[in-house]
Order: structure tokens, then C-alpha cells, then sequence
């Protein structure tokens, strides 16, 4: 099964990397862009547990190593779903 | 006092380190490989600067896992001295031996420069030689030191007298423009509440002899040494 875990800053935290992305788009024209939150994508193949064991495994990694939630907030989806045994 | 320096693949301020403490201050100094489960009877820690694991994930984010770690957390629970130099900072806080994160500097440039620090906290095992109104000159070299807590750990940080040092301007006032990286309120160096660990960005083995251009950063080992 594949997962898909989206790490972000969360809103209290500034993020100059997308403020300066946002800043560049206003310089192309592309001014109806009022925010930009960047953030980084980990693809996880998962073998071995069920769809109920990734469920509660995927959260605690991402709590845990992905993601620092002292700045960072994550969101996380399961692409493909678990082979019937 | 028997110091032992931490090396992490990636670190590469750990024979500078070594140096300053052996060479220059005469202090048995002995290397600590990452993959170890021995801190070799050591009566201080020191996580060198550099870029562990290539700062991966996030700054100090796998240092943080290396099998050492685990000895190093239950040496500094312990009461253990260890001292953290900018990516070894950083690895504190993701340890979370000291609270906070290390976001990327405000203007996102790579810093590398002197910088003027005012000590807030001379009643530490770190900075008990630094006179009164004193302020440091050091180097800095990071790209992720903008340091950030939420407000109330960072009112708690300052009502525990947590706060060691600040990035000032030359008259030792904690401005704007001092504050080089953007930290929340000025920090450069953090101390925990038990007094035994201590975090900073600047690199005191960077300025220990004064053909570096700074003697200052002796202050640091010294307080250390002072028996």
C-alpha cells in the first residue's frame, strides 16, 4: 500500500521560503495568489499490515520522524489500498 | 576534565572542537563515534557543529536517532554536561532535551559572520567566567537558526532564567537588526531548567585563540573547566 504524507509549517509559524514564492508570482502578473505554504511530500510503500495497522502506525511516524510538531502539522492519505490476503 | 566530542557523519566542526579543548585549553579530549553505546567516562558532552546526516529532513532531525543519542539523553538526565554548537543545538531540540525548533534564517541566506551576544544568565556552569556587562564577539555559520517557540514557552524559558544568550547590536541593545537570523526574541543559546545543558548557535571553538580574531569563545570552556 502506498501513503502519502503531506508536512507543512502551521499557520502560527512564518514561512519565508513561501512568502518568497508568493512574492515572485505577484512579480509575474499572477497576483490573484494571496498565500503560499510550502511544505514536503513523503511517499511511504507500506507491507506487511493491514489498512487498520497503517492507520495507526502512519500518524505516530509522522508525529514521531516526519514531521516536528513543535512548527510542523501533517496530513496523510492512503493511495493504493491494502492486498486482500 | 575529560571532554568527549560527538561525531555524526556530516559533522565537521568535531576536530575544531577537538582542538580548541585539547590544544589550546589542555583538556583530556577524546572522540565519540555516533554508532557507539560507550560516552567513555566523560564528564562533558559536546555535540559539534556541522551537518549531521546532511541536514536531511530537518536540521538535527537524524542525529537525533544515532545509537549514542540514547546514552547522551540519560547522561544529560542524569545531571551530565552537554554542550550543543549549532547543529548540535539543533540535534537538542530535536532530542528535546531543550524546547523549541530551528526554522530557516529569516532572510534565507546561508549566515556566516561575527555576531555580538549579550549573556543573560551568568549564573550557569557555562558562563559563570564572563564579567558582568560583557559582551561576546563569535562566528556564526548556519542557514537554519531562526529560533522559534510558541509564547508561552518562551515566557517560560525567560521566567526560569533560560534565555543564556542574545544577539545584540554594539552598544549590547537586543534590536531588529541585531538579530541577524530572526529568532523569537533575540536568541542565540538556551539552558535547560536543570542547568546542565546548554544549546547556542555561535561556535566558541571558532574563537578560542586570538589569531581567530576572537578569544571569546574560551569564556565558554573555561566556565566549563573552572573547577
Amino acid at each position: 500500500m502506498r501513503v502519502r504524507v503531506l508536512v507543512s509549517f502551521k499557520e502560527s509559524v512564518l514561512d519565508p521560503q513561501g512568502q518568497t514564492v508568493k512574492n515572485a508570482l505577484l512579480t509575474l502578473g499572477y497576483g490573484f495568489v494571496t498565500d503560499v505554504r510550502q511544505g514536503k511530500v513523503f511517499e511511504l510503500e507500506i507491507d506487511g499490515l493491514t489498512e487498520e495497522q497503517a492507520r495507526q502506525a502512519i500518524p505516530e511516524i509522522a508525529d514521531k520522524v516526519l514531521a516536528n510538531p513543535i512548527i510542523e502539522k501533517f496530513t496523510w492519505e492512503i493511495l493504493t489500498e491494502a492486498k486482500q490476503a | 576534565m575529560k571532554f568527549g566530542v560527538v561525531v555524526f557523519p556530516g559533522s565537521n566542526c568535531d576536530h575544531d572542537t577537538f582542538f580548541a579543548l585539547k590544544e589550546v585549553l589542555h583538556q583530556e579530549t577524546v572522540f565519540l563515534w555516533h554508532k557507539d553505546h560507550d560516552l567513555h567516562g566523560v564528564d562533558c558532552v559536546v555535540l559539534p557543529g556541522g551537518f549531521s546526516y546532511g541536514d536531511y529532513l530537518r536540521a538535527g532531525a537524524i542525529a537525533r536517532f544515532s545509537p549514542l543519542m540514547q546514552e547522551v539523553r540519560e547522561f544529560a538526565e542524569g545531571g551530565g554536561r552537554v554542550l550543543g554548537i549549532c547543529n548540535g543545538f539543533q540535534v537538542l531540540l530535536e532530542l528535546g532535551l531543550l524546547p523549541g525548533a530551528m526554522l530557516r534564517n529569516k532572510n534565507l541566506k546561508f549566515l556566516c559572520q561575527f555576531v555580538r551576544l549579550r549573556v543573560e544568565n551568568r549564573d550557569t556552569q557555562f558562563t559563570r567566567r564572563v564579567r558582568s556587562g560583557q559582551l561576546l564577539r563569535l562566528p556564526i555559520a548556519h542557514y537554519d537558526g531562526q529560533y522559534f517557540a510558541p509564547p508561552e514557552t518562551l515566557k517560560g524559558l525567560e521566567e526560569h532564567g533560560q534565555v543564556v544568550l542574545r544577539y545584540v547590536n554594539e552598544k549590547g541593545e537586543p534590536t531588529v537588526e541585531a538579530n541577524v537570523n530572526g529568532s523569537a526574541d533575540n536568541i542565540a543559546g538556551l539552558i535547560n531548567r536543570a542547568g546542565n545543558v546548554l544549546g547556542l548557535m555561535p561556535h566558541p571553538e571558532r574563537a578560542s585563540e586570538a589569531r581567530l580574531g576572537s578569544e571569546d569563545g574560551r569564556l565558554i570552556f573555561e566556565s566549563l573547566i573552572q573547577p
